[in-house]
């Protein structure tokens, strides 16, 4: 499976999520610039966490508008798989690519700790090898993590299966609503989530629980 | 040209920063506020022919950067 990693100033979990792409799939993503303009022929394009641009007018909207995000755009529209995580989740939603916005922390504060995640849509590739109802540990860093989307935006999401991951019973760290982790796209090609799998994937960091994201994206292509 | 953008959050959506600055008000013994919203403000100035091509462009602006309009209203004014 071949992967691309975007690169915008001030990206900061690029090196995490190439290292948690080179465990799992043993290949080195690629790393592009955020100024180019077209993407190599890759099977999934991340956008990486972070604070790009400085979160300046708002956490990922500068970086919504960067040139390869036409690219990325239309990497998405033709079904391949984007995988937006923190900064990257905040990007995805400032470019139309996901719906509903990520907004300031309810408790204001900027958290870094453990969570615990429940897998609540298997039916994408990013979460085929997860069972409904999981429970799995997984760090978050962030300050702008407190999803937000209309009624009728929020309906659609929980009815057609695309909240992808929430944060276990009482333990909403952020204030998002129906406590939603990840959602993903119409087609389940895009995924966006607060929370770094990407940080959870070997014994040295303290556990493996992020390891099954990176092997349902890598299964879905030795499965095809 | 010169033009002033504001930008608010939507009524429904929750502002914790808003909220955070009551309580300080709050606090400082300031009584009687019954709420406070917090926004931004972007003074633009245009090289534009007249004021409805301003508005024009400055409606673009906001719908594609200035705002985030899943969350925030914006107002224009044309100083």
């Amino acid at each position: 499976m071949k992967s691309a990693v975007i690169v915008f100033p001030g990206s900061n979990r690029d090196h995490d999520i190439a290292h948690a792409l080179k465990t799992v799939t043993g290949q080195d993503p690629v790393s592009v610039w955020h100024a180019d303009t077209t993407l190599p022929d890759v099977d999934l394009v991340v956008l990486p966490g972070g604070f790009s641009y400085g979160d300046y007018l708002r956490s990922g909207a500068i970086a919504a508008r960067a040139p390869i995000m036409r690219a990325v755009a239309e990497f998405a529209a033709s079904g391949r798989l984007v995988l937006g995580v923190c900064n990257g989740f905040q990007m995805l939603t400032e470019a139309g690519l996901l719906p509903g916005a990520l907004m300031r922390n309810e408790g204001l504060t900027f958290v870094c700790r453990e969570v615990l995640l429940e897998t609540v849509s298997t039916d994408s590739p990013f979460t085929r090898n997860f069972a409904k109802g999981d429970v799995w540990r997984c760090p978050i860093a962030h300050h702008d993590g407190n999803y937000f989307a209309d009624a009728d935006t929020l309906a659609r999401l929980e009815d057609t299966g695309r909240v992808a991951f929430r944060y276990a019973r009482d333990t909403n760290p952020n204030g998002s609503i129906n406590d939603i982790a990840g959602i993903l796209n119409e087609g389940g090609n895009v995924l966006g989530m607060m929370p770094h799998p990407e940080n959870l994937v070997e014994a040295l960091q303290g556990g493996t629980d992020g390891r099954r994201l990176f092997e349902s994206i890598a299964g879905a292509f030795a499965a095809a | 040209m010169k033009a002033r953008v504001t930008v608010t959050l939507k009524t429904g959506v929750l502002d914790p920063q808003g909220k955070a600055i009551e309580g300080g008000l709050a606090a400082l013994g300031f009584a009687g506020v019954d709420s406070v919203r917090q926004g931004k403000v972007f003074d633009v100035e245009l090289n534009a022919q007249d004021a409805g091509a301003a508005r024009a462009s400055l409606e673009d602006m906001c719908e594609k950067l200035l705002a985030n309009t899943v969350i925030e209203n914006y107002a224009i004014e044309i100083l």
